[in-house]
This record gives C-alpha cells, structure tokens and sequence, in this order.
C-alpha cells in the first residue's frame, strides 16, 4: 500500500498539534474513526491478493495502534494541563487561622494527686478514700487526739452545726486525712499499704493558707517495717516526684499525737535567684510530717500494736504542685481564673506513668 | 517560746556556740523558729575617742568633733548635748546602718561643714529608748568593737534571743531548765544544780485554804503563804531585761517575779493583794451562771464546772487561767497571798476555750506543769519576792495532796532497732534517759514528773532515738509486699473517676478546684442550704454551707471570669457533693458548664452560641467513657434550676438517673450574675451500673459482606412529638434487618406549619438495612419499608410526608 508513511506523518503531526480534546476527537474520528482514513485503508484489504494482505494488514493494523497511543498520551497531556492552569486558580492563603478548637486542662491538684499515686501505686500502695464530713471520732480520738488535746484548738477546725436536740458532738470537716487511715485499718486489717489523698479544711485564710486544701497521707502496716523503711520510701518518692537523681532528706524529731516517733522532714534544696531546685544547696525545706503509727492509733483501727507496726506520714499537694511546677499563691489554685487555668494546667493526654516519666 | 542565751546558761554549763545550741534544738524537735542576735546587727560599730570638740560656726547647738577611731582621726559634727572632748563614744562610720534611725550613714555636709559619720546613743542602736544624749563609755580601746565591749561589760544587751516552737507534748520545755535539761542529754553541758530555796514561815498565814471534795480532781493540790510588808514597784534593770527580751511587758516587781518562774520553770504563780481578799481562800467548781472581772479587765460569765478560787467576798480567781481584778496586786500592795497549786489539764483546757482566755497560765495548765515543783516553786518565788520587794513571809499552807504520777515502763533496748532502725547501744540508751531525768530500775523506766507526755514504752524509744538524733537514720528499703509486676491499685470508682477527668479535658473543659463550701443562697438555688450542711464556725458568709452540686461554685467561677471578660467558657470539676450534714452525705459528681460561644469569633462561621446539643454530646461522652450502656432513656422532669423545656434525664429507668444535662434556668443565672444562656450537665459516676464480671474478652464481630441499604423516610408528627419515638418504632419494625437508625433532619417552626398545618413539624429518619443471608430485593425492601411506615406512623401519630 502506498502513501501510509505520508499518512503517518499527517496525523502524527496533527495529534501534537491538536489544541483542545474537541479538536482531538475531531481527529480521532477523521482517522481511526468507522469511516476515518485509516478505517478506510483497511476495509481495502479485503480486495487485496493474499500476499498484498500478508504486507498491508500488519502494517495498517500498527498504524492504527500507533495513532490510537498518540491520540490517548495527547489526550492526557491535554487533561494535566488543564487541571494545572485550575489549580494555578486555586489559590488559599494558608496563613489564615485554622478553625478553632477548645483545648481543655487538667488542675494541678488532679495532675500531682495522679503523679503521687503512679508512684505509691509502683511500691504496692492502694488509694484510700473517705468522707470529708467526720465524726470527731475519726478525726481526733481514734488519732490520740482527746478532747482537751491542744491540738485540737491549734487545728482550726470547721465544725458542722448540730440540730437542737441533738446531743452527739458536732461532726468536723476533716482537718486532715488520717482519718482515712483508721478507715482502712478498720476495713482491711493489717497488713496494710495505702495512701488517702483528698480536700481537708482549715479555717484559716491568709497568704498562704485557705480554708480548704489537699493532703496525701501514707499509712504502712506490717510486722516489721521500720523508721528506716519510710525514710528510705521518702527519698524514693522525693527523688521521683522532684525527678531528680539524688537527694538528701533530714529526720527532725517532732511531735504528732498519732506517730511515736514523729519526725519532720526537710529535703536539702537551693533557692539560688528565688528558683528551687531540690538535692542540692545549703537550705532545708521542710515538706512533709511523719513517724510510726502510734500503739493507741493502731488499736483504735482494730490491729494489736504488740504483733503489728508500721509509719504514717503526710503531705501537701498543693504545697508539692507549687514546689515542683513553681506555682505562686495557693489561693490561686481555688479561683478558677481562666488564665490560671491554661497556663498551670495540664493536657489531657499527659497521664502521669511511671514507663514515660511523670511530668512532659 | 522565747529566752535569751544568757537565761539558758543560767541553768546550763557548757562551752557550745549558739550555732551549736540552735542545731540542736532543732534536732532534738525544739524547731528554732527564729534567733534574733544583737551583736550582728551591730557588728560594724566601734569605739572612738573625742579628741577635740568646738562649737559649730553656724549653729549654737552643734559640735565640730576631731575622733580617733579604727580608721585614723575623723570630723564628726554631733548635736548632742553632751558631745565634749575626752569621752569614749560609739562610732558609725559612713556605710554603715544605724537600726534606730533605718538609715546606712554617709558622708554630709551639716551647715557647710563636713562630717564623716555619726556618734550613736543607746535609742539610735535600739539598746534602749535612752536619747538624752551620746553614749559615753567608762572603758574601751579606740577601735574596738562594741560589741565585743557590751559582751564584756553589758552581756545583757547583746543576748541573743532564741524563739523554739513547742509541741504540745513538751510542757517541760515550756520552762527555761526544761530546755537545757534536753541539751544536757544531747551532751551540749550539763544542766546547773538548782540550790533548794528554803524560807521558814515567821508566823502562821492568816488566810487559809481548803479545796471541796469535788475539786480534788480539778485541782489535787494548792499550797500558799502570806508575805506582808512588801513593797512593790518596778522591777530590777536585770528583770526587766529579761522579760523584755522575751516579749513581755514589765509590770511590777510582783507580777514579774511571776511571769519570771512561769518562763524559766514553767511554773505559773498567782500574787493576790491579802489585803483584798476576805476571809479564806476555797477551791471549788462553778456552778454556772457566777461572773468574774479578770486581770484583763474582761466580765467573764462562767459554766458550770469550771476551777474557781472563791472568798469570802465571791469568786477571785479562774485556777490556772486567769486571776480575778479585784484582788489583783497594785503598785501599792503591802500584802500578797502567794499561790502555787497544781490545775487539771483537761479543765483547763476545757474552760480556757469556753471563756477564749489565751493566758501563759493556762497554755501551760493545760500542756501539764511538773506538780512535784509546786511546793519548791512557792519557795522559790518567795524568796525573790523578799529579795526584792522585802517583807516577811507566813508558813505555808496546803490543801490537797500531790497527785501520783509516778509510772514505769519496760526499756527494751532492742525496740530502739526494730522500730526506728538505729543501732544505738543500750548503756548509751540508759544514760540518755537518765539524762533527761528517767530513774532506771532494772529494764524499767521510771518516768519524771514534769513528762505527762511519756505514757508508754514506744514513748522511751522517741526519747532514745531523739537525743541520738534521728538526723542520722539511714534509710532501708522497704521489700515489696508481692514479688513481680506491681498490680493495679485503683478501685473501679478511681478509674471512673480520672477517665471522666481526662474525657473532659480532652473534649475541651478546664478542670476547676473550687471549695466544698459557698454561700447559702447560691446552695438553696441548687436544692442545699439547709440547717444540716451549714457550718457552725465559717470563715465567712460566703463559704457557710456545703455544696449540694458542683454547679453553683462553676457558675461562680464563671461569672468572675466574665468579668475579666473571658465570655466563652467551658469549666468543670470533678468532686465531692453534699446532700446532709452526715458522713455518708457525700458523693462524686462530676459537672461541667458552657457559656457564650462554641469559639472566638473566626472565618469560617463556625461560631454559634453553645447548645443544649453541645452538653448532650459532651455528658455522653464522659457516660461512654466510664462505661455506662449505649441504650438509655433521656427523660425529663429534673430539678427546678434546669431549664424547664430544655433539659434531660439520662437514664436507666425513671428511677435510675445517671447524669442531667441542659440549659441552666435563666432565674438562678440572674440570681448569680451571670450573662446567659449557660449549659450545664452533672454526671453521677457511682450510679452507672458496674459489670458483673470482669473479662477483657471482647464478643466475637461478625462482619456482613453483603452491601447495606440506607432508606430515608420524612414523618408530620405533632409539634411535642419526640424524635426518639420515631427511632425506637423504627428499629423495632425489623430488629433483624435494621441495624441503624439515625434522626438526620428536624423542620419546624411557621414556615413548616403552612407547608403542614398548624402544630405540626416535618421529622427525617434514615433507616440503615443490613442483609445477612443474601442481597435484598426490591420486594423486600418495599416490604420493610412499608413496615416502618407503619409502626412509625402508629406510635407517633404522623404520617409519611408527601
């Protein structure tokens, strides 16, 4: 057959020239099309000698391949084409604000009371927890707080108002949590590992000081457990939460009614340009009361002080949220001033463990 | 409890520095709380000589000095009257600070002058309030340092004051000697022997004294002595020092002398004038109702019970708390009546409270006074008061006897080791006790008069491990109580507790701490306020009754952040509620608010005000989140501060409720100032129903591969017509094929009306169908769908839309 390179050779070039996909479909008929040019071509192989065919057929049939590959790799230059120039238009200004999204906070007293229990919970203490409206049963005779106590004058108690008629003495908002204690000594015997977070109530109100605050209190019944024991808890748990490698703890004899001995306890600290910074320094902090569990307090939660012992201690979480996270003024912390709120508090996500760390 | 170094060595020997001395007393649980010493803050000053003195050009009054000092010869201008030549003086040179006139000394010129520092007098170095004129010294160096002159020859006015916190245990070191008696044992000296005072009585006392067989307890013993012809009047310079050192006011020779033994023995003394009191003195029990005006001027009315000292005249004075004025002593008192006697702690305390009287007596009544001291006191005292006001003194007399105190208990040495866990050698055990005035016989302590504190033996190991110095204690290990992995420690409740802390954290609240207590309007607009949760001693009307909700105090909170202009809120807090005044009464809640807007202000309008929609969401997700069922009623009916239109109950039956959610009724917002609207919810976790067994197995998923059909219907139903109606009539036509329905459009309002008729609204469903044999047909979609149709249009009275 002759003329197919001259055929080629035109719709070749009108292919690459074509400007749109209609002008291309224009082409795509008027050669590959039923009655096209190359359709044509073909329809006269049947009038072709065997050996003419035996030629022609191969070469028109890669013809037609040839110009069906070259209208389909136009066809879709011509398509990203187009949706380059679209998106040429399609422009944003990305600098623009996302839409917005609430970004809640957990209160340090929640995120600290979280910390504390990771790392009790790590040495087999469980969370004791119990009402905040007491007896004063609870609150100071079971604790070896008798009536005539001083203590029970210098605590600043909140007492509930008694009904007339009603002759028992009044109930107390707890001034501290041992009550706790007596609760768990009494409902699960010795031995016995737990601490008791929660509010306590004071009625003073101050700088430093609101009727209302948090204690931890941690309680350790066993038949041997010994001063040295909680001592050796305490520079664990100081060392943990403070996260840092080491730290120095000083015993000072004290007084409590329900431990015996009691000793307060200091860590060795710096406060160099008004910035704490706990294990290091020449001040003494004092943060926490202890001692070991008073026989009286003991057989006041059910358990023979003659075959069972063990220490108690106590703490501030606010007083250890402010010490560690360098929060200011406890007074703050029962505001709820947004701005106080975002900046002291904690992300949802930033559960305290023990395997990530317990502050980011 | 204050005293000065000087007071401590009168009772104690030793060579140790006040560094030493404060150490220790710290160690031993006698905390320092603070020491204020002289000499520091007047270290930089030195004696200098006034080598030549001339009057001033320009002004009769003032005086051109040449003084020799440390620093060579210096002019000083001085205005004192006695500024001359020849006298030794105190110099302040320039830079230095002079404490009586707040002010560091520079270099100035006075009239035209110049002057290089300052002569001092007693007041401007705050030794006394002497400011006649310059202190002339009649010895010293040129150069020398006054304080090291005042050591020498004034002691007292450089004695360091130390102030220790005293816990209510250590009645003993409420008295001078009791103090050096724990330094003694610590090895800091040794405690100075007390000579015993011993003034024979000249004649019989005319006043007697008898205590009724009622008041033996209140008051075992009482012992007294007239001393006539004295003379009262200020006390001795040395007397006076002391007591002003300490904070107290000096007031006359009598009245010292007892507060002199009350600090230094901690043995409280009463001095009547015997001239005011008539006939004998009885100790007997009020009986309630009688009125005493005491030495502080206050008209005290009594209760029955209270320790009283009676006359013929009435009551005189309240036993160990506070004497009566009547028979006060005066500056003219030529006769006292002189009395030690030992007072009931409990009572004391008990009647010390009732009447608010915070006296030196009764704070150490109450902590407990060494009783075998009482008759040695009264000597003692006795004899200062001859030695300084004269006078004769009577016989002693005496009601009552000496209560029995005396107690032992065993020292097991070991129990040092087993319980504190330091090794501390039982002689070593033995001596400390015996230092601290313990008699051991055998393995038993005997324990002295002035520790009511020690009661037991593990009282003998605090005391053992505490003049050893618990400073010292090494830490142990403490064994795990199981060997392993940790176990979980928290209970189901604690685990509720922080995944609803968390959820709403995560859905965008901030967590608010707000008190237990608040005032009793906002409690009666959340149901409280009641008798029974109010607080019998508040700290102010604002905080006088527990919270019945957590709602108020976030509202509280809010409308204070409003008004910092903070609008858009989204607070929570997780939290004891109260609803009685018992223990019992408490349960966790947790409750959250939104107020003003989804947002700020932005560009892609997804601002809106907040919505009941919104709470809903949010309480669902927190009830999901500790585990409550995905099938719940939402009814209504809940309490009045809850929007009446725009609130439900969620709920596992009408009985059941696990949370409220809603608008907050517009009344309780304008009662709290707060601009509205306001959603809120409250979530009570212990209601939602635990499982009743534990497994972390989850059911086995069954997954369709045939394709679902979702199917959209539209209903006229009535205006109230609930749209959870329609749902469960809808799943319940096929509960087989239809595994979901879902509400997806609500039209209503006038323009629904027209299209509709009047009181009628337009509700959309889809209803998702899921095969679980074969595709279904057409046939049977029409068949289930017709179905629906039905059931809808019967349980909710409407009719497929057009």
């Amino acid at each position: 057959m002759d003329g197919l390179d001259a055929l080629r050779a035109k719709v070749l070039e009108a292919v690459s020239s074509a400007k749109d996909e209609a002008a291309l479909e224009e082409l795509r008929v008027a050669t590959v099309g039923k009655k096209g040019e190359v359709s044509l071509k073909m329809r006269e192989l049947g009038r072709m000698t065997p050996e003419e065919r035996q030629v022609a057929g191969p070469a028109l049939n890669a013809l037609k391949d040839e110009v069906n590959a070259a209208l389909a790799a136009k066809k879709a230059g011509l398509a990203d084409a187009a949706l380059n120039e679209r998106l040429q238009t399609e422009w944003l200004d990305v600098t623009l604000p996302a839409r917005s999204r609430r970004a809640g906070t957990i209160h340090p007293i929640s995120q600290v009371s979280d910390e504390v229990t990771a790392l009790f919970a790590d040495l087999g203490f469980a969370v004791a927890e119990g009402p905040q409206v007491e007896s004063d049963w609870y609150n100071f005779d079971a604790l070896n707080i008798p009536s005539h106590h001083p203590a029970r004058g210098e605590m600043d108690t909140f007492y509930m108002s008694r009904e007339d008629g009603d002759e028992r003495p009044p109930h107390v908002l707890r001034t501290h949590t041992s009550p706790v204690q007596i609760r768990s000594m009494l409902a699960q015997g010795a031995p016995l590992r737990v601490i008791c977070p929660g509010r306590v109530y004071r009625a003073d109100y101050d700088q430093t000081h609101t009727p209302m605050f948090h204690q931890v209190e941690g309680l350790a019944i066993d038949r041997d457990i010994s001063m040295a024991n909680l001592k050796w808890v305490l520079e664990e748990f100081v060392k943990a939460f403070f996260e840092v490698d080491d730290v120095e703890l000083r015993f000072r004899a004290s007084h409590f009614p329900f431990t015996e001995p009691s000793a307060e306890v200091d860590i060795r600290c710096s406060w160099e340009g008004g910035q704490l910074k706990i294990g290091e320094g020449d001040d003494w902090l004092e943060i926490l009361g202890s001692g070991m569990v008073h026989p009286k307090v003991l057989e006041a939660g059910g358990i023979d002080p003659t075959e069972w012992q063990g220490f108690a201690f106590g703490m501030g979480i606010d007083r250890i949220a402010m010490l560690k996270y360098g929060i200011p003024d406890l007074r703050a912390f029962f505001d709820s001033d947004l701005r106080w709120l975002r900046h002291y508090g904690f992300a949802a996500l930033d559960q305290p463990n023990l395997y990530a760390g317990l502050s980011r | 409890m204050k005293f000065t170094l000087s007071w401590l060595k009168d009772h104690l020997e030793t060579d140790a520095t006040l560094d030493e001395i404060l150490y220790a007393l710290t160690d031993l649980g006698l905390e320092v709380e603070g020491v204020e010493n002289p000499a520091e803050r007047l270290s930089a000053f030195t004696i200098g000589y006034v080598a030549k003195a001339e009057k001033h050009p320009d002004a009769d009054k003032l005086r051109v000095c040449q003084v020799e000092t440390d620093g060579g010869k210096t002019q000083i201008i001085c205005g004192a009257p006695n500024a001359r030549e020849g006298i030794k003086v105190v110099v302040a040179k320039p830079g230095v600070y002079v404490p009586g006139i707040d002010t560091v000394i520079g270099v100035g010129k006075i009239r035209g002058i110049e002057s290089y520092g300052m002569m001092c007098s007693e007041r401007e170095m705050e030794l006394s309030d002497e400011h006649d004129g310059i202190i002339e010294l009649p010895s010293g160096e040129i150069g020398q340092s006054f304080t090291h002159w005042l050591e020498e020859n004034d002691p007292a006015k450089v004695d360091p004051v130390i102030e220790i916190a005293i816990t209510p245990n250590r009645p003993d070191a409420l008295g001078v000697r009791g103090i050096a008696r724990d330094l003694a044992a610590r090895g800091l000296g040794k405690v100075k022997a007390q000579e015993r005072a011993s003034v024979p009585g000249a004649f019989a006392s005319p006043i007697d004294v008898s205590i009724d067989a009622d008041a033996t307890e209140a008051c075992p013993v009482f012992y007294g002595r007239v001393i006539k012809g004295v003379k009262n009047g200020p006390s001795p310079a040395w007397l006076q020092d002391r007591l002003k050192a300490i904070g107290l006011r000096p007031i006359s020779i009598l009245v010292d002398i007892t507060n002199f033994f009350t600090y230094d023995n901690n043995r409280p003394l009463h001095v009547f004038d015997a001239n005011k009191v008539s006939g004998d003195l009885r100790v007997h029990l009020s009986k309630g109702g009688e009125r005493m005006v005491a030495l502080d001027d206050k008209d005290y009315t009594l209760d029955a019970g209270m320790t009283v000292i009676s006359d013929a005249n009435g009551i005189e004075s309240l036993g160990g708390i506070m004497g009566g004025a009547a028979s006060g002593c005066t500056e003219e008192t030529v006769n006292v009546f002189l009395e030690a006697a030992f007072f009931d702690p409990i009572r004391t305390a008990h009647t010390g409270r009732k009447l608010k009287i915070n006296s030196d007596a009764r704070y150490r009544f109450e902590r407990g006074i060494d009783p075998e001291w009482t008759p040695e006191g009264i000597e003692h005292a006795t004899r200062m008061i001859m030695d300084l006001c004269g006078g004769k003194a009577s016989e002693v007399v005496m009601a009552g006897q000496m209560p029995d105190h005396s107690r032992a208990y065993k020292l097991d040495t070991d129990r040092v080791q087993s319980l504190v866990g330091m090794e501390i050698p039982g002689e070593e055990q033995r001596k400390t006790l015996t230092a601290l005035g313990f008699t051991l016989e055998g393995d038993m302590a005997h324990v002295p008069s002035w520790r009511p504190d020690v009661l037991g033996e593990a009282d003998l190991v605090e005391e053992v491990a505490r003049v050893a110095s618990l400073t010292k204690l090494e830490g142990k290990p403490l064994p795990r109580a199981d060997v392993g992995v940790p176990k979980p420690v928290l209970t189901p409740m604690q685990k509720r507790e922080q995944a609803a802390r968390r959820m709403l954290a995560s859905l965008g609240y901030n967590e608010c701490v707000t008190y237990s207590f608040i005032d009793q309007p906002s409690a009666e607009l959340f149901g409280g306020g009641s008798d029974a949760t109010k607080l019998e001693n508040p700290i102010s009307t604002e905080m006088s009754h527990l919270r019945p909700s957590l709602l108020p105090g976030l509202l509280q909170a809010a409308a204070r952040n409003q008004a910092r202009g903070f609008m858009d809120l989204a607070l929570f807090e997780v939290g004891p509620a109260f609803h009685g005044g018992e223990p019992e009464d408490q349960q966790l809640v947790a409750s959250g608010i939104l107020v003003g807007h989804s947002g700020p202000k932005d560009m892609h309008a997804a601002r809106r005000p907040v919505d009941v929609f919104d709470v809903k969401a949010d309480a669902e997700a927190v009830l999901n989140a500790i585990g409550a069922p995905a099938k719940v009623q939402i009814l209504r009916g809940a309490e009045e501060w809850w929007h009446p239109g725009r609130h439900g109950k969620v709920c596992l039956g009408p009985k059941k409720v696990l949370a409220v959610f809603g608008e907050i009724h517009p009344k309780v917002l304008t009662a709290m100032d707060i601009k509205g609207p306001a959603m809120g919810f409250t979530i009570w976790p212990a209601e939602v129903p635990f499982p009743k067994t534990k497994s972390a197995t989850r059911p086995a998923l069954h997954l369709r591969d045939l394709q679902a059909v979702e199917r959209d219907f539209a209903f006229v139903v009535d205006q109230n017509v609930e749209a959870l109606v329609l749902v469960n009539a809808a799943a319940g036509s096929d509960k087989a094929l239809i595994q979901d329905v879902r509400v997806f459009d609500e039209f209503s309002g006038p323009k629904a009306e027209e299209q509709m008729g009047a009181g009628k609204k337009s509700l959309a469903i889809t209803v998702r169908l899921q095969p679980s044999e074969k595709t279904l047909t057409d046939e049977e979609i029409e068949a289930v769908s017709a179905k629906i149709i039905e059931k809808v249009s019967k349980a909710a009275g409407g009719t497929l839309r057009g």
